[in-house]
Protein backbone atom coordinates (compact mmCIF):
# COMPACT_ATOMS: atom_id res chain seq x y z
CA UNK A 1 0.00 0.00 0.00
CA UNK A 2 1.33 3.08 -1.16
CA UNK A 3 1.66 5.80 2.00
CA UNK A 4 0.12 9.33 1.45
CA UNK A 5 2.26 12.48 1.68
CA UNK A 6 2.17 14.78 4.23
CA UNK A 7 2.29 17.61 2.11
CA UNK A 8 -1.05 17.06 0.71
CA UNK A 9 -3.96 14.83 0.60
CA UNK A 10 -4.23 12.97 -2.92
CA UNK A 11 -5.91 15.18 -5.27
CA UNK A 12 -7.14 12.37 -6.93
CA UNK A 13 -9.67 10.29 -5.11
CA UNK A 14 -9.31 7.08 -7.85
CA UNK A 15 -7.64 6.86 -10.70
CA UNK A 16 -7.19 3.58 -12.97
CA UNK A 17 -3.89 2.85 -15.41
CA UNK A 18 -4.83 0.28 -18.30
CA UNK A 19 -8.19 -0.84 -16.57
CA UNK A 20 -8.87 -3.87 -18.52
CA UNK A 21 -11.88 -6.61 -17.74
CA UNK A 22 -12.18 -9.53 -20.14
CA UNK A 23 -15.45 -12.07 -19.66
CA UNK A 24 -15.76 -15.02 -21.35
CA UNK A 25 -18.96 -16.10 -22.41
CA UNK A 26 -19.63 -19.57 -23.69
CA UNK A 27 -15.63 -20.12 -24.49
CA UNK A 28 -15.84 -16.11 -26.22
CA UNK A 29 -13.77 -13.74 -24.51
CA UNK A 30 -15.94 -10.38 -24.66
CA UNK A 31 -13.99 -7.67 -23.31
CA UNK A 32 -15.97 -5.13 -21.17
CA UNK A 33 -13.38 -2.67 -20.47
CA UNK A 34 -10.17 -2.21 -22.74
CA UNK A 35 -7.70 -0.15 -21.45
CA UNK A 36 -9.04 2.43 -19.48
CA UNK A 37 -6.71 5.24 -18.17
CA UNK A 38 -9.15 7.89 -15.78
CA UNK A 39 -8.36 10.11 -12.93
CA UNK A 40 -11.07 11.33 -10.97
CA UNK A 41 -10.34 14.21 -8.82
CA UNK A 42 -11.33 14.53 -5.15
CA UNK A 43 -14.37 16.80 -4.90
CA UNK A 44 -15.31 16.47 -8.50
CA UNK A 45 -19.20 15.80 -9.38
CA UNK A 46 -18.86 13.07 -12.36
CA UNK A 47 -21.39 11.43 -14.52
CA UNK A 48 -20.27 7.97 -16.72
CA UNK A 49 -22.20 7.99 -19.38
CA UNK A 50 -23.19 4.95 -22.21
CA UNK A 51 -25.35 2.82 -23.78
CA UNK A 52 -26.03 -0.67 -22.62
CA UNK A 53 -23.28 -2.98 -23.27
CA UNK A 54 -20.96 0.08 -23.19
CA UNK A 55 -18.77 -0.83 -20.45
CA UNK A 56 -19.80 1.54 -18.21
CA UNK A 57 -21.51 -0.73 -15.63
CA UNK A 58 -18.23 -2.27 -15.77
CA UNK A 59 -15.87 0.36 -15.26
CA UNK A 60 -18.51 1.70 -12.46
CA UNK A 61 -18.09 -1.54 -10.37
CA UNK A 62 -14.26 -1.54 -10.98
CA UNK A 63 -13.81 2.68 -9.69
CA UNK A 64 -16.62 1.52 -6.96
CA UNK A 65 -14.32 -1.58 -5.02
CA UNK A 66 -17.43 -4.02 -6.83
CA UNK A 67 -15.27 -6.21 -8.87
CA UNK A 68 -11.61 -6.78 -9.87
CA UNK A 69 -10.35 -6.21 -13.50
CA UNK A 70 -8.71 -8.69 -15.07
CA UNK A 71 -5.82 -6.77 -15.87
CA UNK A 72 -4.70 -2.99 -15.36
CA UNK A 73 -4.62 -1.44 -12.02
CA UNK A 74 -7.42 0.75 -9.37
CA UNK A 75 -6.21 3.37 -7.15
CA UNK A 76 -8.71 4.54 -4.90
CA UNK A 77 -7.08 7.22 -2.59
CA UNK A 78 -3.64 5.83 -3.61
CA UNK A 79 -4.30 2.48 -2.44
CA UNK A 80 -4.00 -0.37 -5.02
CA UNK A 81 -7.51 -2.00 -4.48
CA UNK A 82 -5.64 -5.28 -6.05
CA UNK A 83 -3.59 -5.55 -2.80
CA UNK A 84 -6.07 -5.24 -0.57
CA UNK A 85 -8.11 -8.64 0.77
CA UNK A 86 -11.43 -9.44 1.91
CA UNK A 87 -11.40 -7.60 5.12
CA UNK A 88 -9.81 -4.87 3.96
CA UNK A 89 -12.10 -4.46 1.05
CA UNK A 90 -15.01 -4.44 2.78
CA UNK A 91 -13.93 -1.57 4.94
CA UNK A 92 -13.04 0.67 1.92
CA UNK A 93 -17.02 0.20 1.27
CA UNK A 94 -17.90 0.62 4.50
CA UNK A 95 -15.52 4.09 5.26
CA UNK A 96 -14.49 5.39 1.70
CA UNK A 97 -16.85 4.69 -0.74
CA UNK A 98 -21.17 5.42 -0.23
CA UNK A 99 -23.35 3.58 -2.22
CA UNK A 100 -26.73 4.19 -4.28
CA UNK A 101 -28.95 2.24 -5.96
CA UNK A 102 -31.64 2.35 -8.48
CA UNK A 103 -33.69 0.51 -6.61
CA UNK A 104 -32.83 1.80 -3.41
CA UNK A 105 -31.77 -0.86 -1.84
CA UNK A 106 -32.64 -0.51 1.93
CA UNK A 107 -32.86 -3.21 4.27
CA UNK A 108 -36.52 -3.66 4.39
CA UNK A 109 -36.87 -4.91 8.10
CA UNK A 110 -35.23 -1.86 9.66
CA UNK A 111 -36.72 1.62 9.88
CA UNK A 112 -35.05 4.67 8.30
CA UNK A 113 -32.71 5.52 11.02
CA UNK A 114 -31.63 1.76 11.67
CA UNK A 115 -30.91 1.23 7.99
CA UNK A 116 -28.69 4.73 8.21
CA UNK A 117 -26.46 3.55 11.31
CA UNK A 118 -25.99 0.34 9.82
CA UNK A 119 -22.92 0.96 8.13
CA UNK A 120 -21.98 2.81 11.43
CA UNK A 121 -22.41 -0.35 13.67
CA UNK A 122 -19.94 -2.01 11.11
CA UNK A 123 -17.74 1.42 11.38
CA UNK A 124 -17.70 0.59 14.91
CA UNK A 125 -19.37 3.76 16.13
CA UNK A 126 -20.57 3.69 19.58
CA UNK A 127 -24.35 3.55 20.27
CA UNK A 128 -24.72 7.15 20.97
CA UNK A 129 -22.52 8.25 18.46
CA UNK A 130 -24.59 6.33 15.96
CA UNK A 131 -27.74 8.07 17.13
CA UNK A 132 -26.64 11.89 17.01
CA UNK A 133 -25.15 11.28 13.35
CA UNK A 134 -27.91 9.30 12.37
CA UNK A 135 -30.56 12.16 13.14
CA UNK A 136 -28.45 14.47 11.97
CA UNK A 137 -28.15 13.25 8.43
CA UNK A 138 -32.34 12.36 8.55
CA UNK A 139 -32.64 15.78 9.04
CA UNK A 140 -30.70 17.05 6.38
CA UNK A 141 -32.01 15.25 3.73
CA UNK A 142 -35.85 16.26 4.92
CA UNK A 143 -36.75 13.19 6.66
CA UNK A 144 -36.20 14.72 10.07
CA UNK A 145 -40.20 13.01 11.24
CA UNK A 146 -39.24 10.08 9.21
CA UNK A 147 -36.69 8.09 11.39
CA UNK A 148 -38.83 5.31 12.73
CA UNK A 149 -40.48 4.56 9.30
CA UNK A 150 -39.75 1.44 7.63
CA UNK A 151 -38.84 1.41 3.77
CA UNK A 152 -42.44 0.27 3.16
CA UNK A 153 -44.38 3.16 4.63
CA UNK A 154 -41.67 5.54 2.17
CA UNK A 155 -41.93 6.58 -0.99
CA UNK A 156 -39.61 6.25 -3.44
CA UNK A 157 -38.41 9.64 -3.64
CA UNK A 158 -38.18 9.49 0.17
CA UNK A 159 -36.22 5.90 0.17
CA UNK A 160 -33.86 7.76 -2.16
CA UNK A 161 -33.22 10.40 0.23
CA UNK A 162 -32.33 7.53 2.77
CA UNK A 163 -30.06 5.90 0.86
CA UNK A 164 -28.42 9.16 0.26
CA UNK A 165 -28.16 9.43 4.09
CA UNK A 166 -26.80 5.99 4.05
CA UNK A 167 -24.38 6.55 1.47
CA UNK A 168 -22.77 9.55 4.00
CA UNK A 169 -22.80 7.26 7.17
CA UNK A 170 -19.57 7.45 7.49
CA UNK A 171 -18.62 10.52 5.34
CA UNK A 172 -16.57 8.67 2.91
CA UNK A 173 -14.67 9.69 -0.22
CA UNK A 174 -16.92 8.91 -2.58
CA UNK A 175 -20.50 8.52 -3.42
CA UNK A 176 -21.10 6.08 -6.03
CA UNK A 177 -24.39 6.64 -7.61
CA UNK A 178 -25.75 3.68 -10.11
CA UNK A 179 -28.53 5.42 -11.88
CA UNK A 180 -30.28 7.03 -8.66
CA UNK A 181 -32.90 8.55 -10.82
CA UNK A 182 -33.85 5.79 -13.01
CA UNK A 183 -37.11 4.44 -10.68
CA UNK A 184 -38.03 7.75 -9.94
CA UNK A 185 -40.44 10.42 -11.57
CA UNK A 186 -39.19 13.60 -13.27
CA UNK A 187 -39.53 16.21 -10.73
CA UNK A 188 -38.20 13.29 -8.06
CA UNK A 189 -35.93 13.09 -9.91
CA UNK A 190 -34.65 16.48 -10.17
CA UNK A 191 -34.80 16.65 -6.23
CA UNK A 192 -32.55 13.99 -6.12
CA UNK A 193 -30.12 15.23 -8.21
CA UNK A 194 -30.24 18.27 -6.46
CA UNK A 195 -29.77 17.09 -3.06
CA UNK A 196 -26.57 15.49 -4.17
CA UNK A 197 -25.22 18.29 -6.05
CA UNK A 198 -25.56 19.86 -2.14
CA UNK A 199 -24.10 17.22 -0.45
CA UNK A 200 -21.14 17.16 -3.22
CA UNK A 201 -20.75 20.98 -2.17
CA UNK A 202 -21.35 21.18 1.19
CA UNK A 203 -19.03 18.72 2.17
CA UNK A 204 -16.44 17.95 -0.53
CA UNK A 205 -17.31 14.53 -1.54
CA UNK A 206 -16.67 13.30 -4.86
CA UNK A 207 -19.73 11.84 -7.00
CA UNK A 208 -19.22 9.33 -9.36
CA UNK A 209 -22.57 8.24 -10.87
CA UNK A 210 -23.28 6.34 -13.80
CA UNK A 211 -27.05 7.39 -15.84
CA UNK A 212 -28.56 7.76 -18.66
CA UNK A 213 -30.56 10.72 -17.40
CA UNK A 214 -29.60 13.61 -18.92
CA UNK A 215 -30.36 16.27 -16.29
CA UNK A 216 -27.49 14.78 -14.45
CA UNK A 217 -24.91 16.16 -17.09
CA UNK A 218 -26.33 20.03 -15.94
CA UNK A 219 -24.57 19.28 -12.38
CA UNK A 220 -21.59 17.23 -13.19
CA UNK A 221 -18.15 18.68 -13.38
CA UNK A 222 -17.40 16.34 -16.11
CA UNK A 223 -18.84 13.87 -18.26
CA UNK A 224 -17.35 10.92 -19.40
CA UNK A 225 -18.56 9.12 -22.32
CA UNK A 226 -18.25 5.27 -22.52
CA UNK A 227 -18.13 3.07 -25.37
CA UNK A 228 -17.59 -0.25 -26.26
CA UNK A 229 -15.54 -0.68 -23.50
CA UNK A 230 -13.10 2.50 -23.95
CA UNK A 231 -13.72 6.02 -22.89
CA UNK A 232 -15.08 8.28 -26.34
CA UNK A 233 -14.23 11.47 -24.86
CA UNK A 234 -14.67 13.33 -21.69
CA UNK A 235 -16.21 16.79 -21.39
CA UNK A 236 -15.93 19.15 -18.82
CA UNK A 237 -19.74 20.62 -18.05
CA UNK A 238 -18.90 24.08 -20.23
CA UNK A 239 -18.45 21.65 -23.15
CA UNK A 240 -21.51 19.37 -23.23
CA UNK A 241 -23.68 19.47 -26.17
CA UNK A 242 -27.13 18.15 -25.06
CA UNK A 243 -29.43 17.62 -27.87
CA UNK A 244 -31.48 21.27 -27.36
CA UNK A 245 -34.57 19.79 -28.69
CA UNK A 246 -35.33 16.92 -25.75
CA UNK A 247 -34.60 18.15 -22.79
CA UNK A 248 -36.33 21.55 -23.58
CA UNK A 249 -39.16 19.73 -24.69
CA UNK A 250 -39.50 18.18 -21.70
CA UNK A 251 -39.39 21.58 -19.17
CA UNK A 252 -41.77 23.15 -21.54
CA UNK A 253 -44.45 20.35 -21.95
CA UNK A 254 -43.49 18.24 -18.91
CA UNK A 255 -42.46 14.76 -18.95
CA UNK A 256 -44.17 12.03 -21.04
CA UNK A 257 -46.25 9.97 -19.78
CA UNK B 1 -13.37 10.92 8.22
CA UNK B 2 -10.10 12.42 8.41
CA UNK B 3 -8.07 12.14 5.10
CA UNK B 4 -4.43 11.90 4.53
CA UNK B 5 -1.76 11.02 7.38
CA UNK B 6 -4.67 8.87 9.68
CA UNK B 7 -5.90 7.06 6.64
CA UNK B 8 -4.93 3.53 6.62
CA UNK B 9 -7.70 0.87 6.24
CA UNK B 10 -8.83 -0.67 9.28
CA UNK B 11 -11.48 -3.65 10.48
CA UNK B 12 -14.97 -3.98 10.66
CA UNK B 13 -17.79 -4.89 12.68
CA UNK B 14 -20.55 -6.45 13.84
CA UNK B 15 -21.45 -6.81 17.61
CA UNK B 16 -23.64 -10.29 18.26
CA UNK B 17 -26.02 -7.87 20.08
CA UNK B 18 -26.67 -7.01 16.17
CA UNK B 19 -26.54 -9.38 14.67
CA UNK B 20 -29.37 -11.10 17.54
CA UNK B 21 -31.37 -8.04 16.52
CA UNK B 22 -31.07 -7.83 12.54
CA UNK B 23 -31.83 -11.46 12.32
CA UNK B 24 -35.00 -11.06 15.16
CA UNK B 25 -36.44 -8.63 12.87
CA UNK B 26 -35.71 -10.86 9.10
CA UNK B 27 -38.13 -13.38 11.08
CA UNK B 28 -40.21 -10.97 12.22
CA UNK B 29 -40.78 -9.56 9.17
CA UNK B 30 -41.18 -12.57 6.77
CA UNK B 31 -43.09 -14.21 9.54
CA UNK B 32 -45.59 -16.96 7.75
CA UNK B 33 -42.52 -17.81 5.88
CA UNK B 34 -40.12 -18.37 8.85
CA UNK B 35 -43.08 -19.95 11.05
CA UNK B 36 -43.30 -23.12 8.33
CA UNK B 37 -39.55 -23.12 8.59
CA UNK B 38 -39.93 -23.37 12.45
CA UNK B 39 -43.04 -26.26 11.77
CA UNK B 40 -40.24 -28.79 10.31
CA UNK B 41 -38.13 -28.73 13.78
CA UNK B 42 -41.38 -28.38 15.61
CA UNK B 43 -43.02 -31.69 14.47
CA UNK B 44 -39.35 -33.58 14.32
CA UNK B 45 -38.55 -32.76 17.86
CA UNK B 46 -42.43 -33.38 19.04
CA UNK B 47 -41.89 -36.94 17.94
CA UNK B 48 -38.59 -37.05 19.76
CA UNK B 49 -40.25 -35.96 22.81
CA UNK B 50 -42.91 -38.32 22.38
CA UNK B 51 -40.23 -41.13 22.37
CA UNK B 52 -39.08 -39.84 25.65
CA UNK B 53 -42.27 -39.16 27.29
CA UNK B 54 -43.21 -42.39 26.70
CA UNK B 55 -40.11 -43.54 28.48
CA UNK B 56 -40.42 -41.30 31.04
CA UNK B 57 -43.58 -43.31 31.76
CA UNK B 58 -42.48 -46.47 31.09
CA UNK B 59 -39.79 -45.70 34.05
CA UNK B 60 -42.25 -44.20 36.18
CA UNK B 61 -44.05 -47.46 36.38
CA UNK B 62 -40.67 -49.43 36.62
CA UNK B 63 -41.44 -51.38 33.55
CA UNK B 64 -38.81 -52.86 31.58
CA UNK B 65 -38.26 -51.17 27.73
CA UNK B 66 -38.82 -53.28 25.29
CA UNK B 67 -35.29 -53.42 22.95
CA UNK B 68 -36.82 -54.31 19.68
CA UNK B 69 -39.62 -51.08 20.03
CA UNK B 70 -36.75 -48.77 21.35
CA UNK B 71 -34.46 -49.90 18.02
CA UNK B 72 -37.44 -48.81 15.84
CA UNK B 73 -38.38 -45.70 17.34
CA UNK B 74 -34.99 -44.70 17.26
CA UNK B 75 -35.09 -45.16 13.18
CA UNK B 76 -38.23 -43.13 13.02
CA UNK B 77 -36.97 -40.51 15.56
CA UNK B 78 -33.59 -40.29 13.23
CA UNK B 79 -35.32 -40.44 10.10
CA UNK B 80 -38.26 -37.52 10.95
CA UNK B 81 -35.14 -35.32 12.09
CA UNK B 82 -33.46 -35.92 8.77
CA UNK B 83 -36.37 -34.56 6.77
CA UNK B 84 -36.96 -31.65 9.36
CA UNK B 85 -33.44 -30.66 8.44
CA UNK B 86 -33.76 -31.16 5.04
CA UNK B 87 -36.85 -28.90 5.21
CA UNK B 88 -34.71 -26.27 7.09
CA UNK B 89 -32.16 -26.35 4.49
CA UNK B 90 -34.53 -26.11 1.56
CA UNK B 91 -36.36 -22.89 3.26
CA UNK B 92 -32.64 -21.33 3.97
CA UNK B 93 -31.63 -21.98 0.34
CA UNK B 94 -34.77 -20.38 -0.77
CA UNK B 95 -34.17 -17.50 1.51
CA UNK B 96 -30.65 -16.80 0.18
CA UNK B 97 -32.23 -16.66 -3.18
CA UNK B 98 -35.01 -14.01 -2.31
CA UNK B 99 -32.23 -12.07 -0.05
CA UNK B 100 -29.35 -11.77 -3.05
CA UNK B 101 -30.06 -8.00 -3.27
CA UNK B 102 -30.34 -7.80 0.46
CA UNK B 103 -26.57 -9.70 1.17
CA UNK B 104 -25.46 -7.57 -1.72
CA UNK B 105 -25.96 -4.33 -0.07
CA UNK B 106 -24.98 -5.45 3.29
CA UNK B 107 -21.70 -6.23 1.59
CA UNK B 108 -21.63 -2.26 -0.28
CA UNK B 109 -21.62 -1.10 3.16
CA UNK B 110 -18.70 -3.49 4.99
CA UNK B 111 -20.34 -6.92 5.86
CA UNK B 112 -17.72 -9.17 5.49
CA UNK B 113 -18.56 -12.81 4.44
CA UNK B 114 -18.32 -13.79 7.92
CA UNK B 115 -21.55 -11.43 8.86
CA UNK B 116 -23.56 -13.18 6.16
CA UNK B 117 -23.06 -16.50 7.96
CA UNK B 118 -23.54 -15.23 11.11
CA UNK B 119 -26.95 -13.54 10.52
CA UNK B 120 -28.48 -16.95 8.89
CA UNK B 121 -26.83 -19.07 11.54
CA UNK B 122 -28.68 -16.82 14.08
CA UNK B 123 -31.77 -17.25 12.49
CA UNK B 124 -31.91 -20.52 11.72
CA UNK B 125 -31.13 -21.16 15.45
CA UNK B 126 -33.87 -18.60 16.26
CA UNK B 127 -36.43 -20.58 14.51
CA UNK B 128 -34.73 -24.10 15.82
CA UNK B 129 -35.50 -22.80 19.12
CA UNK B 130 -38.77 -21.64 18.77
CA UNK B 131 -39.65 -24.43 16.89
CA UNK B 132 -38.17 -27.13 19.23
CA UNK B 133 -39.91 -25.89 22.27
CA UNK B 134 -43.16 -25.48 20.62
CA UNK B 135 -43.08 -29.45 19.35
CA UNK B 136 -41.51 -30.61 22.95
CA UNK B 137 -44.26 -29.10 24.42
CA UNK B 138 -46.88 -30.36 22.19
CA UNK B 139 -45.00 -34.05 22.17
CA UNK B 140 -44.79 -34.15 25.47
CA UNK B 141 -48.94 -33.53 26.08
CA UNK B 142 -49.71 -35.77 23.20
CA UNK B 143 -48.98 -38.41 25.97
CA UNK B 144 -49.43 -37.00 28.78
CA UNK B 145 -53.33 -36.59 27.03
CA UNK B 146 -52.90 -39.94 26.21
CA UNK B 147 -52.47 -41.52 29.53
CA UNK B 148 -55.32 -39.69 31.38
CA UNK B 149 -57.74 -40.49 28.20
CA UNK B 150 -56.34 -44.22 29.58
CA UNK B 151 -57.18 -43.31 33.35
CA UNK B 152 -53.43 -43.90 33.91
CA UNK B 153 -53.46 -40.97 36.05
CA UNK B 154 -51.05 -42.12 38.82
CA UNK B 155 -48.57 -43.02 36.13
CA UNK B 156 -48.13 -39.30 34.77
CA UNK B 157 -47.73 -38.11 38.20
CA UNK B 158 -45.47 -40.86 39.18
CA UNK B 159 -43.28 -40.15 35.79
CA UNK B 160 -39.22 -40.07 35.63
CA UNK B 161 -39.64 -36.14 36.17
CA UNK B 162 -35.83 -36.06 36.72
CA UNK B 163 -35.21 -38.32 33.12
CA UNK B 164 -38.18 -36.14 31.83
CA UNK B 165 -36.50 -32.87 32.38
CA UNK B 166 -33.15 -33.96 31.56
CA UNK B 167 -34.27 -35.20 27.98
CA UNK B 168 -36.70 -31.99 26.97
CA UNK B 169 -34.10 -30.05 27.36
CA UNK B 170 -31.69 -31.85 25.35
CA UNK B 171 -34.23 -32.24 22.70
CA UNK B 172 -34.43 -28.43 22.35
CA UNK B 173 -30.79 -28.28 21.71
CA UNK B 174 -31.32 -30.99 19.50
CA UNK B 175 -33.38 -28.81 17.63
CA UNK B 176 -31.10 -25.62 17.76
CA UNK B 177 -28.05 -27.39 16.86
CA UNK B 178 -30.01 -29.53 13.72
CA UNK B 179 -31.06 -25.93 12.78
CA UNK B 180 -27.96 -24.43 12.57
CA UNK B 181 -26.13 -27.61 10.92
CA UNK B 182 -29.20 -27.36 8.27
CA UNK B 183 -28.10 -23.96 7.25
CA UNK B 184 -24.79 -24.14 7.48
CA UNK B 185 -24.91 -24.86 3.67
CA UNK B 186 -26.95 -22.41 2.46
CA UNK B 187 -25.42 -19.55 4.92
CA UNK B 188 -22.08 -20.43 3.28
CA UNK B 189 -23.53 -19.84 0.09
CA UNK B 190 -25.16 -16.67 0.68
CA UNK B 191 -22.10 -14.75 1.98
CA UNK B 192 -20.18 -15.74 -1.20
CA UNK B 193 -22.27 -13.97 -3.14
CA UNK B 194 -20.74 -10.73 -4.22
CA UNK B 195 -21.95 -7.05 -3.57
CA UNK B 196 -22.47 -6.52 -7.23
CA UNK B 197 -25.36 -8.46 -6.69
CA UNK B 198 -27.03 -5.40 -4.95
CA UNK B 199 -27.08 -4.20 -8.61
CA UNK B 200 -28.63 -6.79 -10.61
CA UNK B 201 -31.86 -6.82 -11.55
CA UNK B 202 -32.62 -10.11 -11.46
CA UNK B 203 -31.11 -13.06 -10.21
Amino acid sequence: MAAPQESKFEDYVVRTRKLTKIYTMGGQALRALDDVDLDIKRGEYISIMGPSGSGKSTLFNMVGGLDKPTDGTVFINETDMAQLDAAELAWIRCRTVGYIFQTFNLIPVMTALENITLPMVFAGLSTDEQLERGRALLERVGLGDRLHHRPSELSGGQQQRVAIARALANDPDIILADEPTANLDLRTGKEIIELLREMNKERGVTVISATHDLHMIDISDRVVWVRDGRIEKIEERAQVDVEVGRVDWEEQHGAPT
Amino acid sequence: MSHGESWKVGKVHLPFRVALQISWRSIQVRFGRAMITAAGTCLGIAFLVTVWTSIALQRGLATEPDEAVAMRQSWLVIMSLLVSAVGISNSMFMAVTERYKEIGTMKCLGAVDRFVVELFLIESGMLGGVGAVIGGVVGFLIVVLFSIAKKQWSAVVGMDWAYMGSYFVLAILIGIGISVLAALLPATRAAKLPPAAALRSDV
